[in-house]
C-alpha cells in the first residue's frame, strides 16, 4: 500500500505524453498551481514539471576523437586554438576542459587578468560550426610514427564529440560578499570592499535539484535538456553533498547535491553553451540544463511547488573566510530577497546581483515543456538513485 | 529641465582655451564633468552632463562646434551586444546609475543608454563582454 493519495507511474505519464494528453508546466508555473489547488489536486492535474538553469559551470568539458592521420599519430600533447586538451588517453582521444586557458595567456600577471578565451570558448566555437585549429605532437612509436599534425577542424569533421561534465547544476550555492577593504575578483564575480555588493548564482525555484530536493526522481539515466540537445544524468557530480542542512521543505540551506551529465555535443547549440570570462579569475562556460520532474504523487507536487520565498542560502565572505576554509555565514537569505535586488548584511543594505540567468532558465524550462507536450521527449526511469546521505 | 550626457572631442588647438565655463556664462547651461582627458597640444576627450533648457543646451552645443569641438550623445556610442548578452544580471550589481537594471518579476536585464555615464565598470564585469563602452577607440577612429 502506498502512503500517497495520488500515485502515477512513469509508464502512465509516458503514455499520456505519447497520446498528447500530458499536462506539463514549468517549475515557476507550478508554484501558483500548488498554492491554489494544494499538492494533492496539483498532483492529479499535472504530470510533468520542467526546470531549467543557465549559469557558469566550470566542471564541464568534452571528450573529442579527432580521427587518425596518415602516417598515424599517438598524440601526447594537443591544443585546440592554442588551448591545451588532456591527451593522456588513447592515440587521438582528448578531453578539453571548460576552464583551460591558452598556452600564452597572460593570466593574472597584470592583475586582474581578462581571461578572454579558454576551453569554454573553444567548445562554443565548435558548436557554432566555426573552424578550430588543432595541433598535436607525438614522440613517435613503431605503430604511430607521426611526430605532429596541424589542421583546421569543425565539429562536423570530428568522428566523436561527447560533452561530459563532472559537476553541473549545483543544488543551491553561496551568496558571495567581500568584507575586506579592497576589491576582489572571484569566480563569483567582482566584489567591492566592505560588503558593498553581493553576488549569487542559482536559478532558485526554476533550478532542477531544488525541485527534487531529496533526489526522488532525478538519478542515473534521467533524460535531460543539455546545451540545447538531449543528454543524461550519468552519476552524481563531484562534491555531491546530500548531507547539507535542510529546510523542512527539503531544500538545502547551502550548496548540496550536484550532477554529472553527458550528451552528444553535435546536437548542442552556442545559445546554450557560452564561453565565459571572469575578470581576475579565469575562463569557464555557461551551460544550459533542463530536467523534467514526473509528478508521481502529491509529495513531488509539493517539492516542485517550492517558491523563491522558501529557498534559502548563506552569505559567505570571499575575502578571508572562503579562501581560508572558514565555515561562517553572515546570514541566511531567501531567493525572493536576493531577486528583489537588495539584501541586508551586518545591518547594512547591500545590492544583490545574479550570475545565473533567470530569463534563460525559464526559456529552457519552456523549451523542454514544448518538447514533452509535442510528444518528442519522454521520461526515463532512473536506473540508480543519487546518494541521499 | 533637459539633461543629456555628451562626449566632447577637443581638437589640439583648443586645449589652452577656457571653453566649458562659457556654457554657464553665455547659455545658462549647468554641467557636470564625468570624465576628462585634456592635455596641452593633444586631442582632448570629455564626458559631460549638460543641464538646462533644451533650447539653451542646443545653442551651447552649437557654440562648442564653432570651436571645432565634436559633440555626440553618449547614449549613441554605448552599445550592448544583445546576441552575446545572456541576461545573467552580473552587471546590475556594479552599475552605479541603474542604466543596467533587472526588470522584476521576470528578471530581464535591461539597458537604458540614457542613464549611462560611460564609466565602463560593466565592460569587464560582463562574463561574455557584451558591453561596448570604448571612448578612446572612438577617438582614434575619428582621427
Amino acid at each position: 500500500m502506498s502512503e500517497h493519495k495520488v500515485v502515477k507511474t512513469y509508464d502512465e505519464i509516458n503514455a499520456r505524453i505519447r497520446s498528447g494528453e500530458a499536462v506539463v508546466v514549468t517549475a515557476e508555473e507550478m508554484v501558483g498551481i500548488v498554492r491554489e489547488k494544494g499538492p494533492e489536486d496539483a498532483a492529479r492535474h499535472v504530470d510533468v514539471v520542467t526546470t531549467g538553469t543557465f549559469a557558469p559551470m566550470c566542471s564541464s568539458g568534452v571528450f573529442l576523437n579527432f580521427g587518425h592521420s596518415q602516417p598515424t599519430l599517438k598524440a601526447s600533447k594537443v591544443w585546440l586554438n592554442n588551448v591545451a586538451a588532456y591527451a593522456g588517453i588513447a592515440a587521438v582521444d582528448v578531453y578539453l576542459g571548460a576552464a583551460e586557458l591558452p598556452e600564452d595567456d597572460p593570466l593574472n600577471k597584470v592583475f586582474p587578468g581578462e581571461f578572454l578565451y579558454g576551453g569554454g570558448h573553444v567548445i562554443e566555437d565548435l558548436v557554432a560550426g566555426k573552424k578550430v585549429l588543432l595541433k598535436a605532437v607525438g614522440y613517435g612509436t613503431d605503430c604511430y610514427p607521426n611526430r605532429g599534425i596541424e589542421k583546421e577542424v569543425t565539429l562536423e569533421d570530428l568522428p566523436f564529440a561527447m560533452m561530459v561534465n563532472p559537476r553541473n547544476a549545483y543544488q543551491n550555492y553561496n551568496c558571495a560578499v567581500n568584507l575586506s577593504d579592497k576589491t576582489i575578483y572571484t569566480y563569483m564575480g567582482t566584489l567591492r570592499p566592505h560588503g558593498k555588493n553581493a553576488n549569487y548564482c542559482s536559478a532558485g525555484e526554476l533550478s532542477p535539484l531544488l525541485n527534487d530536493p531529496l533526489y526522488k526522481t532525478i538519478g542515473l539515466g534521467t533524460k535531460i535538456f543539455l546545451g540545447g540537445g538531449i543528454g543524461y544524468v550519468t552519476w552524481h557530480g563531484t562534491q555531491h553533498n546530500p548531507g547539507a542542512p535542510r529546510h523542512e521543505n527539503g531544500t538545502p540551506l547551502k550548496a548540496a547535491g550536484t550532477l554529472m551529465v553527458q550528451g552528444d555535443l553535435k546536437q548542442m547549440s552556442p545559445r546554450w553553451l557560452k564561453g565565459i570570462s571572469m575578470q581576475g579569475y579565469g575562463a569557464t562556460m555557461a551551460v544550459g540544463i533542463g530536467i523534467p520532474i514526473p509528478i508521481l504523487n502529491e509529495e513531488m507536487a509539493r517539492y516542485t511547488g517550492v517558491s523563491n520565498e522558501e529557498i534559502f542560502t548563506q552569505i559567505i565572505d570571499y575575502s578571508y573566510d572562503y579562501p581560508h576554509g572558514v565555515a561562517r555565514s553572515y546570514g541566511e537569505v531567501s531567493y525572493a530577497q536576493l531577486k528583489s535586488g537588495h539584501i541586508e548584511v551586518n545591518g547594512k543594505k547591500v545590492v544583490a546581483a545574479p550570475l545565473s540567468s533567470t530569463v534563460r532558465a525559464r526559456e529552457i524550462a519552456e523549451t523542454l515543456k514544448g518538447w514533452i507536450v509535442k510528444g518528442d521527449f519522454q521520461l526515463e526511469i532512473p536506473v540508480k538513485s543519487l546518494p541521499d546521505k | 529641465m533637459y539633461t543629456r550626457i555628451y562626449v566632447l572631442r577637443f581638437p589640439k588647438e583648443t586645449s589652452d582655451k577656457p571653453i566649458i565655463c562659457e556654457l554657464v556664462k553665455q547659455f545658462d547651461v549647468e554641467f557636470n564633468i564625468l570624465k576628462a582627458t585634456i592635455l596641452p597640444q593633444h586631442e582632448g576627450l570629455m564626458v559631460i552632463e549638460l543641464l538646462g533648457h533644451k533650447e539653451n543646451v542646443r545653442k551651447a552645443l552649437g557654440f562648442l562646434k564653432s570651436y571645432g569641438v565634436t559633440t555626440e550623445s553618449l547614449a549613441t556610442i554605448i552599445h550592448r551586444d544583445d546576441d552575446k548578452c545572456f541576461q545573467c544580471g552580473a552587471c546590475t550589481g556594479i552599475c552605479p546609475t541603474g542604466a543596467l537594471n533587472l526588470h522584476r518579476p521576470d528578471m530581464a536585464v535591461l539597458f537604458d543608454p540614457e542613464k549611462c555615464t560611460g564609466c565602463g565598470l560593466c565592460v569587464m564585469v560582463c562574463p561574455v563582454r557584451a558591453m561596448e563602452v570604448s571612448l578612446t577607440q572612438t577617438i582614434s577612429s575619428v582621427d
